[in-house]
């Protein structure tokens, strides 16, 4: 990263190169990313594009073929097998990474067997060892800023998906991450509960967390981001300001894209 | 028919409590065995995958009276068997068939909590690794706990019919509820002792029944919406 230098903080998280394919198809063919810390970066494109796979990679949900992944200046140690794929070469390093992305999920994944407060409160008691009284205090915390203290005793089942999601985003603070990474987060919402969810993704933007958003809510890519990356085939096809990707885009498909969505 | 009872009923009600005793130890060490079984079971690596696979696949593909046979009387035969410190397991009836009802059960249990741990959602299974957690963590705070809820009325299940599987231990001396039965049937071939026997064991399966639908209850309150 010569090109950062001493005075500057490095960027929160860099991805270089991912490529992945499942069998014969290539889902990602070299797609990168910097994001500064406190940057908004909303990643749009047609399903099958591959944005939720490039979110995958980031925390090694899925293994990338190739590629580089460096958080917060710590560069994720991977090595290649014999089959040529990538494999991570410690699995406790992949384990303290993941635990400083937060990641948000398109179905929640909300632990059902638990109660509200306990998911949000499971992370910090077993990953980051926090005792289960100052967890729980910081989950009711989180809970309330999302607006769902009231429920802090419900189980998932009990709840809309828009507070479900609600309480996944607050799941994935409770963490204290450094970059969140959110897999359309609106996708599988009434559209009556997606403006609940948007709303709290919004006050966490204003609060100058980093964050990646794959969405297909362009009026949030609009607004709120601060790069907008538009995924078509496994690749990059324009980057920038969203005023200029919307307003003017250059590439045909995003193009096509766009007025897709109107 | 009331005179039988007045005669025999206490070896009835003893023989009703070693049922128990051996049905609930063999539950218990059952259910403690199959989880390594069933992790076994589901493991990568063929040399875990395959013994777990074999024992399980013996178990459950031969009557439980030819297993219970081949430990008491089979294992009987070698002198060294005899010899050595298996001897205070298998030279007892009822140890003995405390060990047969509960190798057998726990091969059951284990391809019922393997069922359980593939119908945990992946997508919460994901939601644990992406926070960090170890994988260790993710099956002891996660899978496990949503398996066994999952698991727990085809668990009860094999419960019930382990109660009554466990009739077979008679024919290996072991005075049992079926044991005593047969023993008093064979004193005057009176069959009514037989209708006692069975009250007996509709009993029993009516307090595994209330147990489990009581376990059910606590366990799975988090599957019930609120109105």
């Amino acid at each position: 990263m010569s090109e950062h230098s001493a005075w500057s903080p490095p960027p929160a998280l860099v991805v270089e190169d991912i490529h992945k394919s499942f069998g014969a198809l290539d889902v990602l063919s070299g797609v990168s990313l910097t994001a500064a810390a406190g940057e908004v970066i909303a990643i749009i494109g047609s399903s099958g594009s591959g944005k939720s796979t490039f979110l995958r990679c980031i925390n090694f949900l899925e293994i990338p073929d190739r590629g580089r992944i460096v958080l917060d200046g710590e560069e994720l140690q991977v090595r290649t097998d014999r089959a040529g794929r990538l494999t991570g070469v410690d699995r406790k390093q992949i384990v303290r990474l993941r635990s400083q992305l937060g990641m948000v999920f398109q179905s929640f994944n909300l632990w059902a067997h638990m109660t509200v407060l306990q998911n949000v409160a499971e992370g910090p008691v077993r990953v980051l060892k926090r005792s289960k009284a100052a967890a729980r205090e910081e989950a009711m915390a989180l809970l309330e800023k999302v607006g769902l203290e009231d429920r802090h005793a419900s189980y998932p089942a009990q709840l809309s998906g828009g507070q479900q999601q609600r309480v996944a985003i607050a799941r994935a603070l409770a963490m204290q991450p450094k970059v969140l990474l959110f897999d359309e987060p609106t996708s599988s919402l009434d559209p009556e509960l997606v403006g609940e969810v948007l709303r709290v993704m919004q006050d966490l933007a204003r609060e100058g967390r980093t964050m990646i958003v794959v969405t297909h809510e362009m009026g949030f890519a609009r607004e709120v981001s601060d790069r907008t990356i538009f995924l078509h085939r496994g690749r990059i096809e324009e980057e920038g300001p969203p005023a200029g990707l919307f307003g003017a885009p250059k590439s045909e498909r995003l193009q096509q894209f766009l007025s897709s969505q109107m | 028919m009331l005179d039988l009872w007045i005669r025999y009923g206490d070896r009835l009600i003893d023989g009703a409590a070693v049922t128990v005793k051996l049905v609930a130890l063999a539950c218990v060490i059952g259910l403690v065995l199959a989880i390594p079984l069933a992790l076994a079971r589901r493991s990568d690596r063929r040399w875990i995958a395959v013994p777990a696979y074999l024992y399980i696949y013996f178990f459950r593909g031969t009557p439980l009276i030819v297993q219970l046979a081949l430990l008491y009387y089979g294992l009987a035969q070698f002198e060294a068997v005899r010899e050595s410190l298996f001897w205070i397991v298998l030279g007892d009836a009822e140890t003995c068939g405390l060990l047969g009802l509960t190798l057998n059960t726990t091969a059951y249990v284990a391809e019922i909590l393997r069922g359980g741990i593939a119908a945990v959602p992946k997508g919460e299974v994901e939601a644990a690794e992406a926070c960090g957690m170890s994988r260790v963590t993710v099956y002891r705070r996660i899978v496990l706990p949503r398996a066994i809820r999952i698991a727990w009325p085809a668990y009860g299940n094999e419960v019930i019919l382990l109660m009554k599987g466990s009739a077979l231990v008679s024919t290996i001396t072991v005075y049992d509820l079926m044991g005593e039965t047969r023993s008093v049937f064979s004193r005057g071939y009176d069959d009514t002792v037989y209708l006692y026997a069975a009250a007996m064991y509709l009993t029993l399966a009516l307090a595994v029944t209330g147990t489990f639908r009581l376990g059910e209850r606590r366990m799975n309150r988090y599957l019930r919406a609120a109105g």
